[in-house]
């Protein structure tokens, strides 16, 4: 049942991992940039909404109508103002220059929130649970962000196929000569894949906070553990990305039920293991890896 | 009414000049052959007119607005389409996604998916497919409808014929015919003079990134534009070849 | 190209390798650094620890230089090698082989260990191949981590060089550095200088054409990913010997990293000048800012997306706009005699 127990468990955790894994994704379809500050933004997030619970008061859950449109928004202009600046320079200038905003928002939550862990306080929901097994008990706020996580893939998924902003995404990261040519603005096309991308990893930063605690540096690892989750799953597929994820979640929590220190290392040997034997992903298609 | 004017414009590629001080007129309604050898200059004329490259000196005016600073979408926009060569279509995506998304600037006019798949009907059967898996003559009317879709004014094909066999280009140039009866204007730049010639109702003819020849088609002799087109007389060898 | 086609054929235009200026560059390089040897018997022991640091630090800007520069591998997982490297003279230390002579060993096993490393690696390009590193660093340090006999996640001492006095401890830790900061100096100016070189350059502007041409890229690459992977090692080596202590989550630090590519960024990716700048500005900065705590590398960050957008080329980019001079005799030059 202790087996079990972790497979749900896992498979519940991998939920959070494609929330955080769908906004890479998707920027590094559209337009060839990964984010290295992703998983930052999102444990920025967490921080804002614990300022304006602060402030305001109540359930950390209604900051999501603040924290989510505002990273879109923030998301909209990092793009046109720094990522497509960035974008212009080349290959290794994308990379750099993420990479740079990572350590200064790192630092300046350090600056600010101090270094130690923080949690969003969520009261009931973040300790009650449901049976389905004996010995097997699945909290509620787990289950809730994994039905979120679903929604939030569906979600994206109908959007990029039924939209017609959706369709300049796809015709975007197809082609980008052929989409300019079509009448499709590159420009705007890119602040809003970012924006998208900031706010699924706002969702998934404030989830994260109320499951379990961060600090100024858990950026770092949310944006591994959504890189693992994009490549496990394959690239370039939404479903791939939850399938991902949800392998990447078994694996850490399976491997913490064997030895408690060791959830993350297995969940990276997983990780290894695809990139070396399976390198298109579990549900991917393309034999190319990462182009 | 002067449609597309370009105005003395100089262009690279990379560091080679591809135009100088090239001037030229499109009406409204006209259909105009570039032709030339390869490295002429067509293809820089076709990125400069769809905004993909900006001159070096010179302006390019569209119905009198000077247009020269407007990014490719946004020249869409106003009304010039590009079919680019090799056809660039979007693999991924199926034929009817290639097609929509030629109408993402929602111009308004006669052309609408309905009326793509009248013009090609071999394409309507094939919408849900990948374009990726479209034969050439099927990929380059998806190429030419997606163009279509945006409802342009004034129409670029950068060699529409190239790799395929004549009887698909027989029926492309077939179906440019009903397009310009729409009212587009035509710009069409192919290597393959004789389709070029036959369709247009103007020439003009580029060597080293200059008009070396122009004129009606039917006023140009063979000899006049092989000349034009190699930069020297053949002489009468190849002339009684052709 | 013109002023070959202009020149009569019979005037053979005259290809040297550097020019006088650069002659003299190599010529002073080499009186720094036999100067440099002698530093310990002048300056006091704290400025000697500096001086040690500083290499340490140019160590790691050459080693990243030679990836991403060169290479065009844009790496953050360079500190799994760092770590590697200190963990690998510790646990020879534990095995009898003294640190001094555990330094070349762990250098050579970096070298070793990144070859397999590079195949998983390699599967990944760009901004992927970016991520793919920093997760094979951690797992270094989490396997390195549980390690009990390497003192686990609280690190262990280096307590192999205990009998020497302290200055002594110091003045050959400072020679060690100096020797292996210009070892990785030379071999990467001896490599620019090689067919390597060449290929290497044809590699980072062009990939295809320099498939094209018959250079092996992923050879090439590999190469210089094992060779950067060795440097670092230097660096983690130098690093427990001369703090004598290791801790997983320092010695393999994503901070190292972000300190590689901030010196090579400013300094001026892509040339041999650039990380001797960036490092020697790097130091000062850090030396000054020390008191500042955190803010620093808020600045290194906000520094690092301001040269990358604005000055591309980094400092020595700015000083050698037209890729003319050059501090060392590395690439060739033509001279056609008009006369």
């Amino acid at each position: 049942m202790i087996w079990l127990n972790a497979v749900v468990q896992g498979l519940l955790l991998g939920g959070l991992y494609a929330i955080f894994a769908c906004g890479l994704s998707l920027m590094f379809g559209v337009m060839r940039l990964v984010n290295l500050a992703h998983g930052d933004i999102g444990v920025l997030a967490a921080y804002f909404s614990i300022i304006l619970i602060e402030h305001l008061g109540g359930n950390p859950l209604w900051t999501f109508a603040a924290v989510v449109p505002v990273a879109a928004l923030v998301g909209y202009f990092l793009q046109r103002f720094l990522f497509d600046r960035a974008l212009d320079g080349g290959e290794l200038s994308p990379l750099l220059v993420t990479f740079g905003l990572s350590i200064v928002i790192e630092n300046l939550l350090q600056q600010t929130f101090g270094a130690n862990d923080q949690s969003l306080n969520i009261g009931a929901l973040s300790y009650q649970s449901w049976k389905i097994a004996t010995d097997v008990y699945v909290g509620r706020l787990n289950v809730i962000i994994f039905v979120i996580a679903v929604i939030v893939i569906v979600g994206l998924q109908l959007f990029l196929s039924k939209t017609r902003t959706g369709l300049a995404l796809r015709a975007t990261a197809d082609n980008r000569r052929a989409a300019s040519l079509s009448g499709i603005n590159p420009k705007r096309t890119r602040s809003i894949a970012t924006a998208i991308a900031l706010a699924t990893v706002a969702i998934g930063g404030l989830f994260l906070a109320m499951r379990t605690s961060f600090a100024p540096t858990s950026g770092s690892s949310d944006l591994l553990f959504a890189f693992e989750a994009v490549i496990i799953g394959g690239l370039g597929n939404l479903w791939g990305t939850l399938i991902g994820g949800i392998a990447l979640g078994i694996a850490q929590t399976v491997g913490s039920q064997i030895n408690a220190a060791d959830g993350i290392l297995i969940g990276d040997l997983v990780f290894l293991a695809i990139l070396a034997f399976r390198p298109q992903g579990l549900v991917g298609l393309k034999s190319e890896v990462a182009r | 009414m002067t449609h597309l004017r370009l105005d003395r414009v100089t262009a690279y590629y990379g560091h080679l000049q591809a135009l100088q001080e090239l001037s030229l007129e499109v009406d409204q309604g006209e259909i105009l052959a570039v032709i030339g050898a390869n490295g002429a200059g067509k293809s820089t004329l076709l990125s400069l007119i769809s905004g993909e490259q900006a001159p070096r000196e010179g302006r390019v005016f569209f119905d009198d607005i000077d247009i020269t600073s407007l990014a490719p979408h946004q020249r869409v926009r106003k009304g010039i389409a590009l079919v680019p060569e090799g056809r660039h279509l979007f693999g991924t995506l199926s034929v009817e996604d290639n097609l929509r998304s030629g109408a993402s600037t929602r111009r308004r006019g006669t052309w609408d998916l309905d009326a793509v798949y009248e013009l090609f009907p071999f394409i309507a059967a094939r919408r849900k497919h990948r374009a990726a898996v479209l034969s050439g003559g099927e990929q380059q009317a998806v190429a030419i409808g997606r163009a279509l879709m945006s409802n342009p004014s004034l129409l670029l094909l950068d060699e529409v014929s190239l790799g395929l066999a004549p009887v698909i280009i027989r029926d492309l140039y077939a179906a440019l015919q009903r397009i310009t009866a729409e009212g587009t204007t035509l710009l069409v730049v192919e290597q393959n003079i004789t389709e070029a010639l036959a369709a247009a109702n103007y020439a003009i003819c580029l060597l080293e990134g200059r008009v070396v020849l122009e004129g009606k088609p039917d006023t140009l002799s063979q000899r006049a534009i092989s000349q034009a087109y190699f930069g020297h007389d053949l002489g009468p060898s190849s002339k009684a070849a052709s | 190209m013109s002023e070959i086609t202009n020149s009569p054929l019979d005037v053979a235009p005259l290809v040297t390798r550097g020019s006088k200026g650069s002659r003299l560059g190599l010529g002073t390089v080499i009186v720094v650094a036999v100067l440099l040897a002698f530093a310990p018997a002048i300056t006091g022991d704290a400025t000697t620890n500096d001086l040690t640091q500083f290499f340490i630090l140019l160590i790691m800007a050459v080693g990243w230089n030679l990836v991403a520069g060169y290479g065009g591998m844009i790496s953050i997982g360079q500190q799994a090698f760092i770590g590697f490297a200190s963990y690998a003279v510790l646990d020879l230390s534990l095995h009898g082989v003294l640190a001094w002579y555990g330094v070349p060993i762990a250098i050579v096993l970096s070298g070793l260990v990144s070859i397999p490393v590079s195949f998983l690696a390699f599967r990944l390009r760009g901004g992927y191949f970016a991520i793919g590193t920093w997760v094979i660093a951690q797992v270094f340090q989490l396997v390195i981590g549980q390690q009990s006999n390497l003192g686990g996640g609280a690190g262990a001492s280096l307590n192999d060089l205990n009998n020497l006095s302290p200055i002594t401890r110091d003045d050959i830790t400072y020679w060690f550095a100096l020797a292996l900061c210009v070892l990785a100096l030379g071999v990467t100016g001896f490599l620019l200088r090689s067919r390597i070189g060449m290929a290497l350059v044809a590699v980072r502007d062009d990939e295809h054409s320099a498939a094209a041409t018959g250079v092996s890229v992923v050879r090439t690459k590999r190469f210089i990913f094992i060779l950067s992977a060795a440097i670092c090692g230097g660096a983690g080596a130098l690093l427990i010997i001369s703090n004598l202590e290791v801790q997983p989550n320092s010695s393999f630090a994503i901070q190292y990293s972000a300190f590689m590519i901030f010196m090579v960024l400013v300094g001026g990716i892509g040339s041999f000048e650039g990380p001797i700048i960036g490092a020697v500005i790097f130091f000062i900065l850090e030396q000054t800012l020390d008191n500042y705590g955190v803010w620093y590398l808020v600045i290194l960050g906000a520094f690092a997306i301001i040269v990358t957008l604005w000055l591309p080329r980094g400092i020595w980019g700015a000083i050698d706009p037209r890729h003319r001079r050059s501090l060392v005799p590395l690439r060739y030059e033509l001279h056609v005699d008009e006369g």
